[in-house]
């Protein structure tokens, strides 16, 4: 009897830890949450400012009509991609070790996808009409124009907020239900609601394991598809160095690559943060760093594709473009290039680089910024260079995008302070699986085995 | 395309080889449009409004240096790259070729911008203002727009729709040259000449079957409606 009573001990404190980051918080916690509140704060001024003058506040001109705005959209449905992308996969696929992370993606993607959806909103000449977008119906009996790429985007963002979301809430049930019965008055309220009645019967066990796996089969077209989309807003075009055909694949290939960085940069912040070194440990690590890896050398392969067409054609009007952005963006070039490639490649492939925490970190925010100046450099040549010479232009951001980019890089951390909160932030339920697989001793007959799970 | 079938296809013709770059047709187009004046520092920017520009192009190496005039202008494409990206239909097609732009529909996503080869949309990035005395010389016949939205070259479509209205009273068809932009109107060379393509024996018809025709950017399959004439001969540098 002493063991079992030494296993629910045992159990308990695990459920403690892992949920401790829904303790009374300190005073740290409040002070990160007001800072970030006050950019999100000055983001809105800088919006304000905005609707209120008119784009003229920002850089965008003739020819560059896109500029920071859909630079942010590309990045943040970028990363987006990879929350829910990693963590379907990774169940789907068995692995183990993807336990600890799941939760954290989710959440980074419900996050950035929501903030990701905002920017084609910002970016709006005349804002307070963005509903003409919708598909409502009016007196003028019209609807929106369902060729344009931006309609699709629309729909395809919509799709992936509301997937994302229920695939994090279903995948939170069982933790949900946990965090009720751990806390009394308003909050055991509120908690029961969101549990939706979980009392953890083999019955409604059996329902959650088809449900997630049926959710994570369903989100993975989905998460393709939105990126699949945002390219083709690109590629459906007939602007030199945006028509190509290879873009659909290649966004995916890059939003992935950014999202999987995020996913290890958000861990390690986690794990920091919320003292989680038991649950995530150098072996995760590991994990994510091969495929990081992985997924750097198939974007590395598809810009090479991408860039090798264009130069071997010499077609001069796409040519253009790529000669003014190495002359005119050369150093921003140089970054994408040091950070997507030349460096994260070689690093990666040596074992202590992928185990070593600070590399790891140091390694994934290079990734990010590479990508963010990818975007900045499949968007601003492009349109610098069309086919009129007459007009040729660049462009630099205004205080205004700028402030609004820092907006949305705060308000992003601050969903995901106040999430890791109020919600418990490690998958309780999932890691807990496991360890209870790998320390159980199971009962046949009179003898007692060990189980045959093994940490991969 | 259902226009080549239409009675009328508004149509263009400018002739190159007459062109001398004086820019009277840029004046009248901003008079004729109610497009607002923006000042050199929003001009240096890029964010002028011209819905008709003369682009300058130099030719040769110094001493033998010749300027190159190209009005430029909406080619009012048939196959208009502009027309199936917006997501609310400000940019649409007519059925008499033209163009349209829906100033009370367009929500500025600017993405027709992006997708005209010829750059000749604009977009107000400026509330319109006029300065005295020059607010008192607006159009009646054309809306001002607000800012945030997305305009460019209509043919001058008011002219039209008047000249047509005219007709109807008389009960016939509107005659070849009746309607005129503003720029053709205003041309001292005579370069530009408007009219319907739809018909064989119209001048803009007869110009446009000319051996000197070209489109540009043809390659991009854009079909548009504005001709340019231009030959090599007497006006090559050597």
């Amino acid at each position: 009897m002493s063991t079992s009573a030494e296993a629910v001990r045992n159990a308990v404190r695990q459920n403690a830890e892992m949920l401790s980051s829904m303790e009374r918080p300190r005073w740290r916690w409040y002070l990160l949450a007001f800072l970030l509140g006050a950019v999100v704060a000055f983001g809105l001024y800088a919006f304000t400012v905005q609707v209120t003058t008119g784009m003229v506040v920002t850089g965008i001109n003739r020819p560059v009509m896109w500029g920071m705005y859909i630079i942010n959209f590309v990045f943040w449905v970028g990363l987006s991609h990879s929350g829910t992308m990693v963590s379907a996969i990774l169940r789907l696929s068995h692995a183990g070790w993807r336990r600890p992370i799941l939760r954290g993606a989710e959440a980074m993607t419900v996050f950035s996808i929501t903030v990701g959806g905002l920017f084609p909103l910002i970016h709006l000449g005349r804002n307070w009409v963005f509903y003409y977008m919708l598909p409502y119906p009016t007196q003028y009996g019209l609807w929106p124009n369902f060729r344009s790429p931006l309609l699709w985007d629309m729909m395809a963002i919509n799709t992936y907020i509301i997937g994302s979301s229920i695939f994090l809430y279903v995948g939170m049930l069982p933790d949900l239900a946990l965090v009720r019965d751990r806390s009394s008055s308003w909050k055991r309220l509120v908690f029961a609601a969101l549990a939706l009645g979980w009392r953890g019967t083999a019955q409604q066990w059996r329902a959650f394991a088809k449900a997630s796996t049926m959710l994570a089969a369903l989100i993975i077209p989905v998460a393709v598809s939105v990126h699949s989309i945002v390219a083709w807003d690109f590629a459906v075009t007939l602007v030199p160095g945006w028509h190509s055909t290879i873009f659909a694949p290649y966004f995916v290939i890059g939003a992935i690559t950014s999202g999987v960085a995020v996913v290890i940069t958000l861990m390690i912040i986690i794990r920091k943060a919320f003292r989680l070194e038991e649950y995530l440990t150098p072996l995760h690590f590991d994990n994510m760093g091969k495929l990081l890896l992985a997924v750097t050398l198939l974007w590395s392969y598809f810009y090479f594709a991408d860039v090798l067409t264009t130069w071997y054609g010499h077609e001069p009007i796409e040519w253009e473009v790529f000669s003014f952005m190495a002359s005119k963006y050369g150093v921003l070039l140089l970054i994408m290039l040091l950070g997507n490639t030349l460096l994260p490649i070689p690093l990666l492939c040596i074992k202590k680089v992928r185990r070593s925490i600070p590399a790891m970190l140091g390694i994934t925010l290079m990734v990010n910024v590479a990508m963010f100046t990818e975007r900045f450099l499949i968007i601003v040549p492009s349109l610098s260079h069309k086919n009129i010479p007459f007009v040729w232009g660049s462009y630099f951001p205004s205080w205004v995008e700028l402030a609004i980019t820092a907006a949305a890089f705060a308000g992003f951390a601050l969903l995901y302070t106040l999430f890791s909160r109020f919600f418990p932030i490690v998958a309780v339920t999932d890691v807990r699986e496991q360890t209870e697989l790998l320390k159980a001793e199971h009962q046949l007959g009179r003898t007692r085995l060990d189980t045959l799970v093994e940490e991969e | 395309m259902s226009e080549t079938n239409n009675r009328i296809k508004w149509g263009m013709v400018i002739d190159l080889d007459r062109c001398t770059g004086c820019g009277a047709c840029v004046t009248a187009c901003q008079a004729e449009n109610n497009v607002p004046l923006i000042d050199a520092k929003g001009f240096a920017q890029g964010r002028n409004l011209h819905w008709l520009r003369i682009e300058r192009y130099w030719e040769g190496t110094f001493p033998h240096v010749r300027a190159r005039f190209l009005p430029m202008l909406c080619q009012h494409c048939s196959d208009a790259p502009c027309e199936p990206v917006c997501p609310v239909y400000a940019s649409y097609h007519n059925p008499e070729g033209l163009n349209g732009q829906v100033y009370n529909r367009c929500v500025g996503t600017r993405y027709c911008a992006n997708n005209c080869p010829y750059a000749v949309r604009v977009f107000n990035f400026f509330n319109p203002e006029w300065p005295q005395p020059l607010d008192q010389q607006l159009s009646p016949d054309v809306s001002v727009r607000c800012r945030g939205v997305m305009e460019k070259c209509s043919f001058c479509i008011q002219r039209i729709r008047g000249a047509k209205e005219t007709a109807k009273l008389e009960n016939r068809s509107v005659a070849d040259g009746e309607v005129q932009p503003a720029c053709a109107q205003t041309c001292p060379p005579g370069v530009i000449v408007f009219g319907n393509l739809n018909d064989p024996d119209s001048h803009v018809a007869r110009l446009a079957r000319s051996p000197r025709r070209l489109r540009l950017l043809e390659d991009l399959g854009t079909e548009p409606s504005v001709i340019y004439l231009k030959g090599g001969g007497h006006e090559y540098v050597g």
